[in-house]
């Protein structure tokens, strides 16, 4: 009887034992991959190591971005001793106020304690070195060194190098996670948009072994990454500098571009905005002021702005006229001041009231003479001066590697039918004939469009990036020109008979740009141009004079530009928002940027201040700029 | 061939001794076995802690001088004393309630000043040495009045430690004397019946329960469905024990307790650490151990000679089979986490001490066996 309890009881034992062994075979054999890698994810904790960002310099080295160490004081709440008394010891160091101590106090409770919490960021040397001076008093508080981007030439580049900013949530829902693992900046515009995954570089990994309350104890492998490329722009400081010199107190862009390979050197909207408030994420109050500002800051005038070309329009209606053979031979035409549409009571003006006589082509692109291209346009017609202009790539971006470029627009009758549901009008025609009416362009076309004039009809893709350089390699990749289909043309002696009509606009006295150029060192083939703002009639703007008009109605300034001119090195568009006549407001400022260019100092305008001793480029030697990637450097006082 | 029988004589020599001192040989090397991988499981659980080590060494040696001092006793004497041990254990199990010492909620301990105890540890002792010197009163198996009066006995106790709370404690104390009752011959109709009546009752009684009530006791029975209480204990716990695989992961190399995912790695949850580590094939040599140990326990039982020795030693060795099932049963998740430690490899005192005085009534009723004539 009881012998049988006890085996009852060795019976159960022995199952029970069994239950317990037959579980562990589950756990251990069955499924022990999936408790493993349970095992794993616990106990390892990817940290990514965020990738330096590449530095953008100009063509010659000069930064344009970089990443510079900033300051940041941290603290570790494990090792303090008495944080109200820290708090109180470092407060005059920093200057801290109570409202910076309870929003430190808040990430202290919401952080483990062996991390450090940041207290103030953006150091002053004076504060590092006033705290560096007493640290043993300063126990659990450090100061250590962080990268911020920053941007030397300010305002002067932030249209074409941009900025970066905080990830929104928005670019957060559109990029790969994985490529930003640890960073907390994007490219927001400008080259940093534009190349951003060149820039950014790959981020690396560390993975470490961290305990239940994620505190890493050891690392376990370290995943190299890499980091960005550093951007050569083709830019040139000193001519970007130039520019935005000549600019200064209108509103406008330039756009300056090597022809020979469509690099960019010069692009600059007026007005600019400081970058950096954008960088350690800009205020309510300041981004307010700047959305809010009447000439819209932020606006990139070089690529977004879409502008009538105006008169610069001519000698690209010139050439359409000789490709199509529709110039009038002989005298030429007759420009009485102003001329009527057969059927039509309207008068089409010229700009001067006296009109011009008769004039030959290059006498209507010298004089620009309104009356002569009313004729020439007329005599093309909309449809061949829309495919003739189309081949220069007006009416789409030039698809230069910056964001946000606008096509501006290259009016057609199927354009009007589809977006106005009307038919073309024959003195839309006549309008378009001197770059008016439908027709927009942005500054970066209109010194595409020159670039190609000057190239006789060759062409490259601008571009402003100029080279990447591997950092960890040093090696350099250059960006090649990426060549145009060459715009075919009848005649080839055409392209030299527009560009002697252009290069008389500076010499001859009759020219509509003598004055600014009379005197430079180099031969420049040119066009003025005066556009008319929109909401103002011809006779009505025509009776008034500059001073008299609206600011916001007066003319737009135009020039474009390019020298030398039988051997061209720079091609050069100019705006100046209201600023009257192409030839006295946007002229001058080509000028400068070309004087820069290709003499390395500027000649006109020069500053008549005796006591100011040497000028802007002393230091360096006035000879002709050497040129990245040009086959030789031809010196431009052969001629 | 001289020096096997100097081995020989050595032996008996050695044997001799262990008569001498009431010692048995077998349970004692099963014992120290468990205790060494106890010790050597615990250095790694308590984080290369050399001190918890010692610690826990000092009160194995303590536990030894204990079991040593209880097998010299005569089986007798414990049982003329059982009343007395049992009304001394309950009155310290009530006084725990007035006067306890907090620990995670619940009073359970004791300070006495020099040594600081669980008296529901000196209850597991009294209780099965009580309820089998009753029963030895009677003829057996026992008429319902005596086994009513036995389950009183059983039933004061198990009340007064379950309200401290310890559940565990008390599931081990109603055991013990369970076990007792079991092996005096109660009638299994009476077990049935009562197994039975309980089943009944069960669904009277969740129907009456509140819905929080309910709650407890889905997460006790489910505790996976409470991921941030007992559920991550649990699930760690599986964690660790599961990716230990067949082989372990080797001794110290268990990173579900190095790194603190396992919680309470080094009392409750040290089954967990040694499955980690030294995986199912470490395992199935433990549970070796511990089953020689309940075998040896069993075989004592058969061959003591009153009843009164015989459920009490029955009742030891599977109450120590209820230890080791409860505790690992708990750790992977079989039963519900009820707080009970793994015998002999827990780091904690009283359990220790209190166990091994359980060994040494063994070898008392061992080793106090009168020679029959055979």
């Amino acid at each position: 009887m009881y012998m049988t309890r006890i085996g009852v009881a060795v019976l159960v034992c022995l199952s029970m034992t069994s239950l317990l062994v037959y579980r562990l075979i589950g756990l251990q054999v069955v499924d022990r991959e999936y408790y493993a890698t349970r095992a794993e994810e616990n106990r390892m904790r990817l940290s990514a190591v965020p990738p330096v960002r590449g530095l953008v310099t100009d063509r010659n080295g000069v930064l344009l971005a970089q990443n510079t160490p900033a300051f940041v004081l941290e603290v570790v709440p494990e090792q303090v001793e008495n944080m109200d008394a820290l708090l109180r010891a470092l407060r005059p160091v920093l200057n801290l106020d109570d409202v910076e101590i309870a929003r430190f106090k808040d990430r202290v409770s919401k952080t483990p304690r062996y991390r450090p919490v940041p207290l103030r960021g953006n150091l002053t040397m004076e504060q590092v070195a006033r705290f560096q001076l007493n640290r043993f008093d300063f126990e659990g508080a450090d100061v250590t060194a962080t990268l911020t981007r920053s941007y030397p030439l300010g305002s002067a580049a932030a249209h074409v190098v941009g900025y970066v900013g905080g990830i929104t949530e928005e670019e957060f829902k559109k990029i790969e996670a994985a490529a930003y693992q640890g960073l907390t900046q994007i490219g927001k515009v400008g080259v940093e948009k534009s190349h951003e995954n060149e820039l950014r570089g790959t981020p690396g990994a560390k993975i470490v072994e961290a305990n239940a309350y994620g505190r890493p104890l050891r690392e376990l492998e370290y995943r190299q990454g890499a980091p960005g490329k550093n951007l050569v722009l083709s830019l040139d400081a000193k001519v970007q500098m130039a520019a935005e010199k000549a600019l200064d107190g209108l509103d406008g862009a330039v756009v300056a571009i090597d022809p020979r390979n469509g690099e960019v050197i010069a692009l600059v909207s007026k007005p600019g905005f400081d970058p950096q408030p954008f960088v350690a994420g800009i205020d309510r109050t300041t981004y307010k002021a700047l959305l809010d500002d009447r000439k819209r800051p932020l606006y990139n005038r070089a690529l977004q702005g879409a502008y009538p070309p105006g008169s610069t329009l001519k000698p690209f209606m010139a050439l359409a006229g000789l490709e199509y053979e529709t110039l009038q031979g002989g005298h030429g035409e007759y420009c009485s001041g102003s001329m009527s549409l057969p059927h039509s009571t309207r008068k089409y003006r010229c700009w001067k009231r006296s009109g011009h006589g008769w004039l030959d082509m290059a006498g209507g692109v010298i004089q620009s003479c309104d009356i002569y291209f009313y004729e020439v346009a007329q005599a093309l017609g909309i449809d061949r001066i829309h495919t003739f202009l189309s081949l220069f790539g007006l009416g789409h971006p030039t698809d230069v590697d910056l964001p946000l470029e606008k096509s501006g627009l290259l009016p057609s009758r199927e354009w009007k039918m589809r977006t106005r549901k009307e038919a073309w009008f024959p003195g839309e025609t006549l309008n378009i004939g001197i770059g008016q009416g439908y027709m927009t362009t942005t500054p970066m076309q209109l010194a595409q469009i020159t670039a190609r004039m000057a190239m006789r009809g060759k062409g490259f893709k601008p571009h402003i990036v100029h080279a990447m350089q591997d950092t960890l390699t040093g090696a350099t990749t250059q960006v090649l020109a990426e060549p145009l289909p060459a715009i075919p043309h009848r005649h080839a002696q055409d392209w030299e008979t527009v560009i002697n009509a252009m290069v008389e606009v500076t010499a001859s006295q009759r020219g509509t740009a003598y004055r600014v150029f009379k005197d430079a060192p180099y031969r420049v083939a040119a066009k003025t141009g005066t556009a008319q703002v929109a909401g103002m009639s011809q006779d009505e703007l025509r009776a008034r004079k500059l001073t008299e008009t609206p600011f916001h109605l007066r003319d737009h300034a135009l020039f474009i530009a390019f020298a030398p001119a039988e051997d061209p090195k720079i091609a050069v568009a100019v705006i100046a928002e209201h600023a009257g006549h192409g030839g006295s407001a946007a002229a001058p400022v080509a000028r400068q940027v070309m004087d820069q260019y290709l003499l390395g100092q500027i000649l006109y305008n020069l500053p008549v201040d005796p006591g100011a001793g040497a000028p802007v480029t002393a230091a360096s030697p006035a000879a002709p700029v050497e040129l990245i990637g040009s086959p030789g450097s031809a010196s431009v006082d052969e001629e | 061939m001289s020096s096997f029988y100097r081995s020989g004589n050595d032996d008996t020599r050695v044997r001799k001794l262990f008569d001498v001192l009431h010692i048995d040989p077998v349970l004692l090397c099963l014992l120290l076995a468990v205790c060494a991988l106890g010790l050597t499981v615990l250095y790694s659980a308590s984080g290369h802690s050399m001190a918890m080590v010692i610690n826990q060494a000092e009160r194995l040696l303590i536990g030894l001088v204990v079991m040593t001092a209880a097998a010299q006793a005569p089986p007798e004497i414990y049982r003329s004393a059982a009343p007395w041990f049992y009304g001394f254990a309950l009155l310290l199990c009530a006084l725990t309630l007035v006067l306890g010492d907090h620990a995670k909620g619940a009073q359970r301990w004791l300070d006495l000043g020099v040594l600081r105890f669980q008296p529901s540890e000196l209850m597991k002792l009294a209780m099965p040495i009580m309820v089998a010197a009753f029963l030895h009163l009677f003829t057996l198996p026992p008429r319902w009045h005596a086994v009513v009066l036995t389950l009183m006995l059983i039933g004061l106790p198990t009340v007064v430690v379950m309200v401290q709370p310890d559940l565990g404690t008390s599931l081990l104390i109603i055991a013990s004397g369970g076990f007792a009752l079991y092996l005096g011959g109660l009638r299994w109709q009476y077990i049935f019946g009562a197994l039975a009546a309980i089943g009944a009752a069960a669904p009277i009684l969740w129907a009456r329960l509140h819905d929080y009530q309910r709650q407890r006791i889905l997460t006790l029975l489910d505790p996976e469905s409470d991921p941030l209480g007992a559920g991550y204990h649990i699930a760690q716990s599986k964690i660790a024990i599961g990716s230990g695989g067949v082989f372990g992961k080797g001794w110290l190399e268990g990173t579900q307790a190095k790194l603190d995912f396992l919680p309470e790695s080094h009392t409750d949850f040290i089954f967990a650490v040694f499955a980690e580590e030294l995986g199912l094939i470490g395992i199935c040599v433990l549970l070796a151990l511990y089953l020689g140990i309940v075998g040896r326990g069993l075989y004592i039982a058969a061959r003591a000679q009153d009843s009164f020795q015989r459920l009490l030693a029955g009742s030891l060795a599977m109450t120590f089979f209820v230890y080791v099932f409860i505790n690992m049963g708990m750790v992977i998740g079989l039963l519900p986490v009820v707080g009970v430690p793994l015998p002999l490899m827990s780091y904690g005192g009283t359990s220790m001490v209190s166990l091994l005085a359980g060994f040494g009534l063994l070898m008392s009723i061992h080793t106090h066996r009168k020679l029959l004539a055979s």
